[in-house]
């Protein structure tokens, strides 16, 4: 796979970033730890559908202004509970990543 | 970040879209447009864009420069749009695919990329283009009045799907108005459509202009999911 333009740890801590505003600027309660395996939607999980799609929008705009990576996340299983590469933080950063290298590869 | 309003607006080589930018500039806003193709002309406050607005990337590219440009957008106009007047059992599928794409598809992109940069302020107005042909059922525009017909619809869930953003999301619906658009049209034909309305004239910029300012007022943000059809003929 070729170098991507942002490291694993850089996306992950975007990721996490983009989290804890959308959970602050709605005022829900931010958990004490957040790491790879913290849930962001589906059941029992602290992001409504609304706040899901805040989160994801925030987190292209930060990509693009931060890094120069323009990625649509727009993902036909993002509302799904099974397969939403929305439903965790690390199921994000990986799907990030996928986007990324594909895009990457693309130029 | 600037303190003057931007708006943005499609399909500003000509007609109604060209219109529109100058009203919007003589109220002192930035305005910035797009075409297929360059315009021959430069106004004072005015961006122009080369963009396909079915194109994703290239929808995706304006909007980032408005926001690195500006780091707003108020307002978005989605003008740009073709008709083809034919007979449904003349229509090439190429022509139906293109009608769908630019109105409907373009419409959808623009609407959501501009939403994105609307959201950060919490606000927005986003005015679509719907026409007189959908509730006029007419012949001949089978697929231009189904196109419209599924940006009215897009209008009125958008404004439901943006309103927790502070964004309305209206149409208009304008009469025949002269310019290229119906250059193509007969004169018999124009006329039937100017008889079907309560007031019995062609619709001018300046009608579409005064619900366009209507829906845009910073006072309209309990109107949304709304379309307005000119001329009574609706």
């Amino acid at each position: 796979m070729p170098s991507l333009p942002i490291s694993h740890t850089d996306l992950f801590q975007q990721v996490v970033a983009s989290f804890r505003d959308v959970l602050e600027q709605s005022g829900r309660p931010v958990p004490e730890t957040i790491d790879e395996q913290t849930i962001l939607f589906g059941k029992g999980a602290p992001l409504d559908s609304l706040a899901l799609v805040t989160m994801i929008v925030d987190l292209e705009q930060r990509l693009e202004e931060e890094y120069g990576i323009t990625l649509t996340l727009a993902d036909e299983r993002a509302m799904s509970q099974r397969n939403s590469p929305f439903r965790t933080i690390r199921s994000l950063v990986d799907y990030l990543e996928r986007l990324i290298a594909e895009e990457s590869g693309r130029d | 970040m600037t303190e003057r309003t931007v708006v943005l607006i499609t399909g500003t080589s000509r007609g109604i879209g060209r219109f529109l930018v100058e009203h919007f500039l003589q109220r002192g806003a930035l305005v910035e447009g797009c075409a297929r193709n360059l315009v021959e002309w430069e106004l004072p406050g005015y961006t122009h864009h080369q963009v396909d607005v079915s194109n994703e990337g290239q929808v995706r590219a304006m909007l980032s420069a408005i926001q690195r440009r500006h780091g707003r957008l108020d307002i978005a106009i989605n003008n740009a749009g073709i008709a083809a007047m034919n007979h449904a059992l003349l229509t090439p599928a190429e022509t139906a695919s293109r009608i769908l794409d630019v109105n409907v598809l373009g419409s959808f992109l623009v609407c959501r990329e501009a939403a994105k940069l609307m959201r950060r302020r919490n606000y927005g107005r986003i005015v679509n283009f719907s026409t007189i042909a959908v509730p006029l059922r007419l012949e001949g525009e089978a697929l231009y009045a189904a196109a419209k017909s599924a940006i009215e619809m897009l209008t009125r869930v958008l404004a439901r799907e943006f309103a927790p953003f502070g964004i309305t999301v209206n149409a208009i619906g304008p009469t025949p108005i002269e310019t290229d658009l119906i250059r193509g049209v007969p004169q018999e034909k124009l006329q039937h459509i100017i008889d079907s309305l309560a007031i019995r004239r062609f619709g001018t910029f300046a009608d579409v202009a005064n619900v366009i300012d209507f829906f845009v007022n910073p006072a309209s943000d309990y109107i949304t999911g709304q379309v307005i059809y000119l001329g009574g003929g609706g």
